[in-house]
């Protein structure tokens, strides 16, 4: 029977301070940006970045609650890859972020909707 | 099927499906189904195809890409959508993003019902289509030489 | 110094079976950059979940790929049972884990097909797809559908695979082994398939790390990252060991995943064997609260189900992050100094699934 690694999966909470310290963080400890992700919760932004560890196996997500009005920096910076999520975040759900290194301005997914996932919330 | 003159052109497009009835519309031309024993031929220019075979419905971003498909198939052509989200738009009809079936967006002769559509309906469908196909091309080719008889009679 | 020109690549292309496109800037025949836009598959079903409740989003996940199909819908109930709490039994784990492997042979002998027509080889696309078929039937004996089975649910499976059934999918794949053999041979020794794949579209491991590739092109890469050694389903009882290639090239790629399809084999016969008797699945009560994310392998490499819950019916938010997604950066640095004619087997190398990708 071979090994297995199954860890939990670890939740930090972050302030929007913090954000670019934090990702500093993961990246001088080799993690992988995994995916990072939004949703709206009570009419706020609930936006997990999550880092896979290899070999471990580990799984860290940050987790940012934020105002749907508050302005975020990208953490392009860090890990370049991440502007496929960063613009599907923007695009999706209208999440303030600047500086993409590689900024689609919402012309990733080219949907006529504005931010469906945001609007339907403001509808109910 | 009555005895087939010509031997039309497939195209195949993926509207916005989930890649389920596109295999299958690849698996039907493989070996163990062959839909080309009926004598159609895949190709991937639609400017030498006759018959479009779309699967998945139709969302913003596509729906030009099959309207200049279908504008830039020759006459006459036939429009086959396999797949029940090319029919209706299926499981996603309710998604943000999506439209409809391939009939709000271009002319259908023949929907295939299924989720994914067996290759069994699909080879039913393209029969159907190169009998349509048959019958648009004599019906093409008398309206062409009644043009021209009538030009002469000028 | 040649003059730089733009070549725009799909959406309708012969040799992609999905539409993408991408814009490639080219200087004489060297493609200098590749600006992929994508969206022409973009349904947001992710957005169905404030309309179907989380039993009936099980099918909706499924369809999110018809070549993945039971893993999507396999992530999604593992991370909803991790939420409520819910232990499946022995055998639905094992069941699982059955169609799991075998789907990925499926998937696997699919892109060896494609990655066959790409060069040009289409007899030997016909043979790969024709040993698919094979799969496909499996499947349809066991679970009636070919591409999307629908046999998972919140809590297990819904069919069983009597013992009969399992020895007549043993001697089946006993079959295809040494079929396998014969196509492995063309594909890893023949010169002209060497030619087209060798030192074609090189990422070395730091490279593959530094943009966070997964799955079988990272594992091509070298890095060693493969999710079911996290154990899911019946994984923690079965002896494997992640297949791994240090050179990074197009050849590696695909020797990674002929491999994996002997790997496959071997799962499925050692799954077989452990497999209890007993249900096949526990019935569910109640409403999920609170969140998880599942990470589950697929033939493409590791997807990420992300599901949130309030205690109602209706999810919060229920996110699919697929592997292409997270590959698509690294087959643009491929692309990057590769010839023009290379680029349709490159966009191929990550078995690209666009329709997971745009969800």
């Amino acid at each position: 029977m071979s090994e297995v690694i199954c860890p939990d999966n670890e939740l930090i909470e972050i302030t929007p301070e913090n954000l670019l310290n934090k990702v500093m963080e993961m990246k001088r400890q080799g993690l992988r940006l995994s995916q990072a992700c939004a949703a709206v919760v009570n009419e706020k932004y609930e936006l997990s970045y999550s880092f896979a560890q290899e070999g471990t196996y580990r799984y860290i997500t940050l987790r940012l609650v934020i105002d749907t009005s508050v302005e975020i920096p990208s953490i392009t910076e860090f890990y370049p890859y991440a502007f496929l999520y960063e613009n599907e975040m923007k695009e999706l759900f209208g999440v303030k972020i600047k500086l993409i290194n590689l900024d689609y301005n919402d012309k990733l997914y080219r949907i006529k909707e504005e931010t469906p996932f945001l609007k339907k919330k403001e509808e109910q | 099927m009555a005895k087939v003159k010509r031997s039309p052109w497939l195209l195949h497009y993926d509207g916005s499906s989930c890649n389920g009835c596109d295999i299958e519309v690849l698996a039907c031309l493989t070996p163990v189904y062959d839909v080309e024993r009926f004598g159609v031929v895949n190709t991937g220019d639609p400017m030498q195809a006759d018959i479009l075979l779309i699967t998945g419905g139709i969302n913003t971003q596509n729906q030009e890409v099959v309207r200049q498909l279908y504008n830039q198939m020759p006459r006459p052509k036939v429009v086959v959508a396999v797949g029940v989200c090319a029919c209706t738009g299926g499981v996603f009809k309710e998604c943000y993003n999506i439209l409809g079936g391939a009939d709000t967006t271009i002319p259908v002769d023949i929907y295939v019902p299924g989720c994914a559509a067996r290759p069994q309906a699909i080879i039913d469908g393209v029969v159907k289509a190169v009998e349509l196909f048959q019958q648009r091309s004599d019906e093409h080719e008398a309206m062409i030489k009644e043009k021209r008889r009538n030009k002469k009679g000028e | 110094m040649g003059k730089r020109s733009v070549i725009p690549f799909g959406p309708q292309h012969p040799v992609l079976p999905e539409p993408i496109h991408l814009d490639l800037v080219i200087e004489d025949e060297k493609v200098i950059e590749a600006v992929p836009s994508i969206g022409f598959v973009h349904r947001g079903l992710e957005s169905l979940v404030e309309k179907k409740d989380f039993n009936e989003m099980t099918y909706v996940v499924e369809r999110t790929c018809g070549i993945c199909s039971f893993m999507h819908g396999m992530g999604y109930c593992e991370s909803l049972e991790h939420i409520m709490n819910v232990e499946v039994p022995d055998r639905g784990k094992f069941l699982r884990t059955i169609w799991c492997e075998l789907s990925r042979m499926h998937s696997h002998l699919l892109w060896l097909g494609l990655l066959a027509d790409a060069f040009g080889f289409e007899s030997l696309f016909y043979q790969c797809w024709r040993m698919r078929e094979k799969i496909l039937d499996i499947f349809e004996l066991t679970t009636g559908g070919r591409c999307i089975f629908s046999v998972n649910k919140i809590g297990g499976v819904l069919k069983d695979i009597e013992p009969d059934m399992m020895r007549t999918i043993l001697s089946v794949l006993d079959d295809m082994e040494k079929e396998i053999l014969t196509i492995k041979k063309t594909f890893l020794e023949d010169y002209t398939v060497e030619s087209r794949l060798k030192n074609i579209g090189v990422l070395t491991k730091q490279q593959a790390h530094d943009l966070g590739c997964v799955g079988p092109f990272g594992r091509a890469s070298g890095l060693d990252i493969d999710m079911r050694k996290r154990g899911y389903a019946a994984y923690p009882y079965i002896d494997f060991e992640p297949i791994t290639s240090d050179i990074g090239d197009s050849y590696a790629r695909c020797y990674v995943r002929i491999s994996e399809l002997f790997q496959s084999i071997d799962i499925i016969r050692q799954a077989s064997s452990k497999m209890p008797s007993g249900d096949i699945s526990v019935p569910v009560k109640g409403n999920p609260e609170g969140e998880y994310f599942m990470r589950v392998e697929q033939p493409r490499g590791e997807a990420i189900y992300y599901v949130k819950a309030n205690g109602t019916k209706f999810l919060d938010r229920m996110r699919v992050r697929t592997p292409t997604f997270a590959n698509l950066p690294g087959m643009l640095e491929t692309l990057k100094g590769a010839d023009l004619a290379d680029v349709p087997l490159l966009v191929l190398t990550i078995d690209p699934c666009i329709s997971c990708t745009e969800r």
